[in-house]
């Protein structure tokens, strides 16, 4: 635990690592250019580790491809800890000044030997031994990570787990080394840094701390409540027990992205009063009783604030459709009608606004970001960003080494479901498809949904590849046809949630959730696959959309 | 890291300090003298196969090519005379006599290309060397890429891009010589290759051969203009140009000076951002009327939501409220979403999609 969720390193350093440990990132297709990155590291003779139950493009490129059993991270993180500590592979002097907790980890990873590891992961304990030693021996060791760690009930132990690693060979503050997860989204760095999080005010000020609320209200001449709000998980729970009465959605389709769709379309029904401002009508949408209509990507100025934490311009190149505004300006003329007087004009202001009150962006002006991006923290108007945290210190007094037990994934497989169904992306189409499905040719690349599944499984089922099946979760069920293919384990499909109109695949998934940050399990939920009766299948091809609506409602 | 030793050379009379490893036109760019080049791309090995970058260095009979020589301490080196100009006019003749004459679809279009502005440069034009002309327009029709081979002059950027950097090996160099050509396994199209639509094939093409297939037939060049801007996809954050014609975006090109992107994008940030003017797209507020979103202005969307908010705020309180903000957005609508939250509703239930 080091104290910040970002990139500790830069993307471009990659290339300059000599050993990279990649776990639960499909990056070549959910990062395609990070992805290079890798690549080109490896052309120059770095070892790539490649940690995935799914036998991923980027296993190609790898030195070792460890087929980890989904939901097992934290007993492989835990036995590469023991092999580091018990053959003395940890940097003794960078442990004793920089972090805490290194007797009680010790003690506790113990029992986490490589041959108990190899029990649980599946990983032959060689592998975990010679990966512990070659990340140990590395000068510049980089791990990577994306959404397969954190997507678990168990997401932030995961990340704990992994960070031991980092900390006990002193990989933090080295060029080309450190702990990188790789954010999914265009501005999910700059959506924090800007405070839309129920507990942190901007920059990352916790609510409930006195002086930062006070300087806010200062700011924004109000008095503001101490209390955290409520995550989106536990405001879906509210919505259905009526506590929650209105939402407003500036920019996502949360019926088709959100875990458990079944579960947030009775939420969104259940509201008294939903307001969605988006630039196209998605299914969300559909729910509103007032929509919106945005600008969008190419029509506003602003800043996105990438994985490495660099804070870039984006800039209007042309104008929004019809009398759609950009998105800070309707929140804003809206602000007015309630009062609330203070007026915008430029989204350089608004910046301002939030530099001006927020340490770690405080040094960065739009003047500055002209050419290149800076990376926070830029505290002051002459300093040139932090391409690498933690080179002497961490946010935390220490880097303190957590003893974490692996516990497994929330809902295991059993007689009636008996598959894990694991969720991502694929390279060419994005989240649910509201900007790739309406961009010409892509649908070439991608044209539909399928469920990618092994051999044996689709023997065991008497499944032909292509097949369409009904695949169905203890929430809902739909429709897809199948891929057999190597790259799923035995025992794990794979399906994407690109084409939520044909194929909603998020109303199987679970929103059984990490404790601490209420983060879905997306990557693991148990499922059954049959087969669809010949005049079923028949009908349904006829009428994909309409069947899987129903399967929606069901899914009630 | 290996530190890097210095040497001194002496380029055009002037001394120069450089480092072991760097070649000669590395060496020469840094200290801002200018070599022309056709085939080079600083991202991959230099393949010498245009021999336009050719220079003279004291002692060597014939010239070198600058691109693939590496620096030797003391070398004197001269990058421009009247034989080597002459000697790049006579590669360019060649070069080009091959090829069809006629207007050129990517000056026309996209901007002028890296051959017709040196042709342009030393005055070359095709028809001094008489002969077949090689290569042919494939009739692959991806969507992405358009390959007319007639144009290539088999300079191989394409493929060391392909193979190098984003190492998929989709094209490679076929055929034996004056039947070289660029293919796809089996010559198949590149839908039925293992091309990732990257587009950086058609970015780095010096010629007509490669181009944005979704780009043509838009815009002429001298209507476009570039805005400088981030990829709205992953987190990666490469930089890219959006080109914009008549209040349209037309297509993009990645932005050499991208810290993350350097110069790469991916098939979403090279060829979808059409979704931009998609007839679907939003265009004035909708308020639900008997159960159906019907059209409405923005002071009759506006007043409803004052309306309802109000009066569930006096009822319930500000904690009957949740605001969800979007990673898609801008940090500073997400800044001013947040705000309104806590400043004009008060309260803390404000979220945003990095969760789910």
């Amino acid at each position: 635990m080091v104290g910040r969720g970002a990139m500790s390193n830069s993307i471009a350093e990659l290339k300059e690592a000599e050993f990279i440990f990649a776990t639960g990132t499909n990056t070549t297709e959910s990062h395609p250019v990070i992805a290079l990155k890798v690549k080109k590291a490896v052309s120059n003779g770095a070892k790539l580790i490649v940690i995935d139950p799914r036998r991923i493009e980027l296993a190609d490129f790898a030195h070792r491809y460890m087929q980890i059993k989904i939901g097992t991270d934290i007993a492989l993180y835990n036995a590469m800890s023991n092999v580091i500590i018990n053959e003395e592979l940890y940097d003794k002097e960078y442990v004793a000044e920089r972090t805490g907790g290194f007797e009680e980890l010790k003690h506790f990873i113990r029992e986490y030997t490589p041959q108990y590891a190899e029990q649980i992961t599946g990983i032959p304990s060689e592998d975990i031994i010679a990966t512990a030693r070659e990340y140990a021996a590395a000068d510049r060791a980089s791990i990577i990570y994306t959404v397969g760690i954190t997507e678990h009930s168990c997401g932030v132990h995961n990340v704990q787990s992994l960070t031991n690693l980092a900390l006990l060979t002193g990989n933090f503050g080295v060029p080309g080394g450190g702990v990188n997860p790789l954010r999914g989204q265009n501005n999910v760095q700059g959506a924090g840094d800007a405070g839309c999080l129920p507990n942190n005010l901007p920059g990352y000020q916790r609510v409930g701390d006195d002086a930062a609320r006070a300087n806010w209200e200062k700011e924004w001449g109000v008095t503001l409540d101490p209390n955290p709000g409520v995550t989106k998980v536990t405001a879906i729970d509210d919505m259905i027990l009526g506590r929650m009465r209105a939402l407003y959605i500036m920019g996502e389709n949360s019926l088709a992205s959100d875990a458990n769709a079944g579960k947030t379309r009775k939420a969104l029904e259940a509201l008294e009063f939903l307001v969605v401002q988006d630039i196209f009508l998605t299914q969300t949408a559909e729910l509103a009783d007032v929509v919106l209509p945005a600008a969008g990507f190419g029509e506003v100025d602003g800043t996105f604030a990438n994985s490495e934490r660099r804070v870039q311009r984006v800039r209007k190149a042309v104008n929004p459709p019809g009398v759609a505004k950009p998105d800070w300006q309707i929140i804003s003329e809206l602000g007015e009608r309630f009062g609330y007087k203070k007026k915008f004009n430029h989204p350089a202001e608004i910046w301002d606004e939030l530099a001006r009150n927020t340490p770690i962006l405080a040094g960065i002006s739009y003047d500055r970001l002209d050419f290149q991006g800076i990376q926070w923290p830029c505290p002051t108007s002459d300093h040139p960003g932090t391409q690498i945290l933690h080179t002497d210190n961490f946010e935390t007094e220490k880097g303190y080494l957590m003893p974490i037990p692996h516990v497994g994934i929330a809902e295991p497989t059993d007689e009636e479901y008996p598959l894990i169904l694991t969720t991502g992306r694929r390279r060419a189409t994005y989240h649910t498809g509201t900007q790739t499905g309406r961009s010409a040719g892509i649908e070439l690349l991608v044209p539909h949904e399928w469920v990618e599944i092994n051999p044996e499984d689709a023997d065991e089922l008497k499944l032909d590849d292509g097949e369409v099946v009904s695949v169905s979760s203890r929430r809902g069920r739909v429709q897809a046809p199948i891929m057999i293919t190597e790259k799923s384990p035995p025992g794990v499909i794979f399906m994407s949630f690109h084409f939520p109109n044909e194929t909603p695949t998020n109303v199987l998934t679970t929103d059984l959730h990490d404790p601490i940050t209420e983060t879905p399990e997306f990557k693991a939920c148990a499922v059954k696959i049959e087969k669809i009766a010949q005049h079923h299948k028949k009908q349904s091809d006829k009428n994909g959309t309409q069947n899987t609506n129903q399967s929606l409602k069901m899914a009630d | 890291m290996l530190k890097e030793e210095t040497l001194k050379v002496v380029i055009n009379g002037q001394e120069v300090e450089s480092s072991f490893g760097k070649t000669i036109l590395e060496c020469a760019r840094d200290s801002g003298v200018d070599i022309p080049t056709l085939c080079f791309d600083s991202r991959v090995k230099a393949t010498a196969a245009c021999r336009l970058c050719s220079v003279n260095v004291k002692g060597r009979r014939l010239p070198v090519a600058a691109c693939a020589q590496k620096m030797e301490p003391g070398m004197e080196i001269t990058t421009d005379s009247s034989d080597l100009e002459s000697m790049r006019k006579t590669i360019l003749d060649l070069v080009v006599s091959e090829n069809p004459t006629g207007e050129c679809v990517r000056c026309e279009e996209i901007g002028p290309c890296e051959l017709h502005t040196l042709t342009k440069r030393y005055g070359s034009k095709p028809g001094r060397f008489h002969g077949a002309l090689s290569g042919e327009k494939s009739k692959d029709t991806n969507p992405f890429i358009f390959r007319d081979y007639s144009q290539c002059i088999l300079c191989y950027r394409c493929t060391s891009v392909c193979g190098e950097v984003e190492q998929a090996h989709a094209i490679v160099p076929a055929g034996r010589g004056f039947g070289s050509r660029i293919a796809a396994a089996f010559d198949s199209g590149l839908l039925d290759s293992s091309c990732t639509f990257c587009g950086q094939c058609i970015q780095t093409c010096p010629t007509g051969a490669l181009m944005d297939r979704k780009m043509l037939g838009q815009a002429k060049a001298s209507e476009v203009t570039k805005v400088k801007t981030v990829c709205p996809y992953c987190g990666t954050g490469c930089g890219l140009n959006l080109h914009v014609a008549n209040n349209k975006v037309i297509g993009t090109t990645p932005d050499w000076d991208s810290p993350s992107g350097e110069g790469s994008l991916c098939v979403k940030g090279q060829f979808a951002t059409d979704f931009i003017s998609h007839k679907d797209r939003l265009k004035t507020p909708l308020i639900r009327r008997n159960g159906v979103l019907t059209e409405a202005t923005w002071d009759e969307a506006y007043d409803l939501i004052v309306e309802k908010f109000t009066q569930i705020k006096e009822e319930s309180g500000p904690n009957a409220f949740t605001f969800w903000t979007s990673a898609r957005a801008t940090t500073e609508s997400n800044y001013i979403m947040q705000k309104f939250a806590r400043a004009v509703i008060g309260t803390n239930n404000v979220d945003n999609c990095s969760r789910t």
